[in-house]
């Protein structure tokens, strides 16, 4: 699993960081960045799944690892 | 126009005292029978009540603009010829009252101050200044939760953000009901109310430009927008806005809050057994009792739906209406303390998406946090007592609550 946070969408309300600090990074405005390359290690992917449902800009998406 | 409502979805009034009390049931009906309601009252207002439209309409800034965004009209100045006055209904609370291409940098100039880090430095101060507010009636076995302890939080908070002593809390306070509670219905008050206030922040910058200090009127002083110096009438703006906004509002989050709890021990016990959920509670406070209702203008004629609205038509953004929608949450009228799915607009969507919003948590979480820590056990003496305002921000205003 990959997680995404698109820019254009983000408004900084910080929900997915309060949800997994594992998975996102925030710059000084509060914008909201997938660390890394994103992926998410599986212990991690309901963390992921609740990032998802709680961003009010629907600005995260997950994709399958395993698409080519 | 004027007296009992007889039919909600034509002829709604957002001070009627009862929908003040208690608006869900009214809510549940406009959205069943006509999602986006009308009225004369008050200037004239549309109010969408569906989760999928406050959405929408929020994040369309170019057809809804933000540049005025109270839920009354403010009616002319009491006083045409004071230059003070004309100022407050003019100057606008930037960025709250921009669009872009202002409020782009204007809100960018905002953020920083708010972020997660920053208002986590506000902690120990604030988490103090909830224990000696329950110091204060802690042995009486009673307090009003509204007037003596959440009224109390927020305005001293934000006046060690501005650098203005906290004795100044209360006086703050009046200011601000008059501008948002008291004033929405009655120019005068609201006009008096405004110059108050900045009045004293004019005096308050002039001391900062001679002596800048640490605070966010020296920030706002001392930043640049395209190489310049942030104008004045800017600053003078924003600060309006960090009084204004960041009083009432979480005032009513932190009231709403304990009067639910106060009314659900199972809530309470959780809360006192699992502290790890608090955060998550907090979401789901905000949710269910979300305080502010902001508007919009209409920038151009348009086809909303079915609907034909017109330049200058007002939206009102019921942000809480559309928290409780069934299409968008599982039984929305049910505090579930753990919802774990809460993608609330409590603090709006879109580009005005609440600058204070950590800040506001902030304060919820300790408010309750050391509440609970020493009163984990306490009703409402009265249900029937408690006070409401509402219009652009609904919580309690006095609510008696008695504790072993």
């Amino acid at each position: 699993m990959r997680v995404r946070v698109d820019g254009e969408k983000c408004q900084g309300h910080n929900r997915c960081f309060a949800v997994a600090k594992e998975l996102f990074e925030l710059d000084e405005y509060g914008y909201s960045h997938e660390i890394g390359d994103g992926v998410v290690p599986p212990e991690l992917e309901e963390k992921a799944r609740l990032a998802v449902a709680n961003c009010p800009e629907r600005a995260i998406s997950i994709a399958d690892t395993e698409e080519a | 126009m004027g007296g009992p409502v007889e039919d909600w979805t034509t002829d709604y009034d957002i001070f009627d005292p009862a929908y003040i009390r208690d608006p869900y049931p009214v809510w549940d009906e406009l959205r069943q029978q006509c999602p986006v309601a009308h009225t004369e009252r008050w200037g004239g207002s549309w109010m969408p009540t569906r989760y999928a439209d406050l959405f929408d309409i929020a994040r369309d800034v170019q057809h809804f603009s933000s540049r005025n965004v109270l839920v009354a009209p403010a009616g002319p100045p009491p006083d045409h010829e004071d230059a003070e006055a004309m100022t407050a209904f003019e100057v606008g609370a930037p960025p709250i009252t921009s669009d872009p291409p202002v409020h782009t940098w204007a809100r960018r100039l905002l953020l920083p101050p708010f972020s997660i880090k920053a208002v986590a430095q506000l902690e120990p101060e604030t988490r103090e200044l909830c224990r000696s507010l329950i110091d204060g009636f802690l042995d009486a076995g009673r307090a009003d939760a509204a007037a003596d302890y959440a009224q109390q939080i927020p305005p001293r908070v934000i006046a060690g953000m501005l650098g203005i002593p906290k004795e100044m809390a209360g006086t703050f306070t009046d200011w601000v009901r008059g501008f948002l509670e008291y004033g929405l219905t009655n120019a005068d008050i609201r006009g008096e109310a405004a110059r108050s206030i900045f009045g004293f922040l004019r005096e308050r910058i002039d001391e900062r430009k001679e002596q800048p200090s640490d605070d966010l009127i020296s920030y706002l002083l001392g930043s640049e927008v395209n190489g310049r110096p942030v104008p004045e009438p800017h600053v003078l703006g924003t600060c309006f806005l960090l009084l204004v906004a960041g009083i009432d509002t979480t005032w009513s989050s932190i009231g709403s809050a304990l009067w639910h709890l106060a009314q659900h021990p199972e809530d309470r016990a959780r809360l006192v057994a699992e502290p790890e959920l608090m955060p998550i509670a907090v979401e789901e406070l905000l949710r269910a009792y979300s305080p502010v209702t902001m508007a919009r203008v209409v920038t151009e004629e348009l086809e909303y739906g079915e609907l034909r609205m017109c330049l200058g038509d007002k939206v009102l953004m019921s942000f809480p209406a559309a928290n409780r929608d069934p299409e968008k949450f599982p039984d929305p009228d049910k505090v579930i303390i753990d919802r774990a799915e809460n993608p609330h607009i409590a603090f709006g969507v879109g580009i005005h998406r609440c600058a204070g919003s950590n800040l506001a948590r902030m304060e919820m979480r300790l408010s309750i946090e050391e509440w609970l820590a020493r009163i984990p056990e306490f009703r409402l003496e009265d249900p029937d007592a408690v006070t409401w305002a509402g219009g652009q921000v609904r919580g309690p205003r006095s609510m008696p609550v008695v504790f072993p």
